[in-house]
């Protein structure tokens, strides 16, 4: 996936939505702004598959070196897939953070956050303001 | 957290900001965490040489008559026997024990007739604290204290290659400057004390020189550690190389609540034909065997403890975490903390909770990591 076709939420995490047998999936993951701001990741706790998550609120946990974070569901719904390769390859959620560095698949229940989702070219504008 | 522009600036912050320092603020300075990662940082340190901006420390002159007589009433470890050039870890406790500050001595004796006296360094979150609590001692003690930290700089360079980094630089031979002396030299041609000390767990020096010389200073050094694999190092690396060398930091390791036995500082501690404040009670902790007691813990897996973290022996809480993080060394979480001295024997089987999940350490000695000879 190319960063430009994603949405993103204001915390940073980007989503890709797809229709799958009349369901919306959502692939959710962190931003390249945010593995490079984080530096030094050594340790995520994945969530758990069958997880309600609820969008804007805490659904996984990353750690660097110097400190622990919050990722944020960025939609709401069922997590029903996580990336398993990840803990033990956490280096490509910095080489690889649209593609192989996803975090989880969600199944969303409900649609009513999605609009609150920036695009590709609003998310770089936040980014360049939060970088000064 | 402290607007940034109310923040104290180093001499050095022009440079860390034009070169991708992260600036926080830290006991009031505005300090670089970071450059680019905390890892290469550390390892750049380890490998190499890390120059580190420790302006932000507290330097104060004790001088006049007094000056030895006072200082020995008040540090946990004698000064009457240094001699010129000496820089000594001690501890600043309150009468209960208590630590106030931990700090280094340096013993100045300029040529000339020019100073002589004692120079202290002293944590930057504590400058003030010490100060009062100096002034507050004075008593009959004729003495001079003076805050002297706006008016010099300070770096640290630290490292396998620190040593030739800086003599390439300065005018005195360092290779045979003894471990915990310092010596005035000149660096970069600028008038500056040099002494063989560090926080790091690696072979080094701290210079101490004019804040108007520091820019120029810490330039040339850059210059030359950098086509070796050094380069500037963070806060952030600071703390994960000092946890390594198991090193105590104030605010963590060390408190007005915690005294120098339990935080397993004997060493700084010297009782024998002297009286200083806290004596009576440093006594009475070591032969407190319920006090608890600092311990190294290496965990397992990959997720590191954090200060707070509570330690379990068994289902039974004995302790807590005061520092913690991802060893770029070990690869692994390390922490220290504090627990109960039944639980506080190398080897021990004990885990940490981290939100709700326990996470099995084990008590190993410290420190974690010591650079071969």
């Amino acid at each position: 996936m190319k960063p430009e076709d994603l949405h993103y939420a204001k915390t940073h995490e980007w989503v890709s939505v797809a229709e799958v047998a009349g369901q919306k999936i959502a692939t959710v993951g962190i931003s390249a702004f945010a593995v490079e701001a984080l530096t030094d990741l050594v340790f995520i706790e994945l969530p758990k598959v069958g997880a309600q998550v609820e969008a804007e609120q805490p659904f996984c946990e990353v750690e660097s070196v110097k400190a622990v974070s919050d990722v944020y569901a960025p939609v709401t719904g069922e997590v029903i897939e996580v990336n398993k390769t990840l803990p033990d390859k956490l280096e490509i959620l910095g080489s690889d953070p649209y593609n192989e560095g996803w975090i989880a698949k969600i199944r969303i229940t409900d649609e009513s956050n999605l609009a609150n989702l920036l695009d590709f070219t609003a998310y770089e504008k936040q980014c360049a303001e939060e970088g000064h | 957290m402290n607007d940034e522009s109310e923040l104290l600036r180093t001499p050095l912050h022009g440079w860390h900001v034009a070169h991708g320092g992260r600036m926080v603020d830290f006991a009031g300075w505005s300090m670089p965490v970071q450059y680019t990662s905390i890892v290469e940082e550390h390892q750049a340190t380890r490998k190499a040489a890390g120059l580190f901006d420790i302006s932000h420390m507290g330097r104060l002159i004790i001088d006049g008559p007094d000056a030895q007589r006072f200082l020995d009433s008040l540090l946990t470890r004698r000064i009457d026997d240094m001699t010129a050039g000496q820089v000594r870890y001690s501890l600043v406790c309150n009468e209960a024990g208590g630590v106030l500050d931990d700090i280094l001595v340096y013993q100045i004796q300029l040529p000339e007739g020019g100073l002589s006296g004692y120079g202290l360094v002293v944590n930057a979150s504590n400058r003030k604290k010490i100060v009062s609590w100096l002034n507050q001692r004075r008593g009959e003690f004729d003495v001079g204290i003076d805050d002297k930290t706006a008016e010099y700089a300070m770096i640290s360079i630290q490292g396998p290659k620190a040593i030739e980094v800086l003599d390439a630089v300065c005018d005195h031979e360092l290779t045979s400057l003894r471990y915990f002396f310092g010596v005035m030299a000149r660096v970069a041609s600028f008038r500056s004390f040099v002494s063989r000390t560090g926080y790091t767990g690696e072979d080094g020096c701290e210079i101490i020189c004019d804040a108007a010389d520091a820019g120029i200073i810490w330039t040339r050094l850059i210059e030359r550690a950098e086509p070796l694999g050094g380069g500037p190092v963070g806060l952030a690396a600071r703390d994960t190389l000092r946890l390594e060398a198991g090193m105590p930091l104030y605010g963590h390791e060390l408190s007005e609540q915690i005294n120098p036995v339990q935080a397993d500082l004997n060493f700084a501690i010297n009782l024998r034909g002297r009286e200083f404040v806290g004596r009576e009670a440093i006594i009475k902790a070591q032969k407190n065997d319920q006090q608890s007691v600092r311990v190294g813990l290496q965990l397992e897996g990959k997720r590191p403890a954090r200060e707070g973290a509570v330690i379990l022996h068994g289902d039974e809480p004995v302790g807590a975490v005061t520092s913690g993080t991802f060893s770029p060394t070990f690869e692994r979480p390390i922490a220290m903390g504090f627990v109960k001295q039944t639980a506080a024997a190398p080897g021990t089987p004990l885990a940490v909770d981290i939100r709700g999940q326990h996470h099995p350490a084990q008590v190993v000695p410290l420190p974690f990591y010591q650079r071969g000879k």
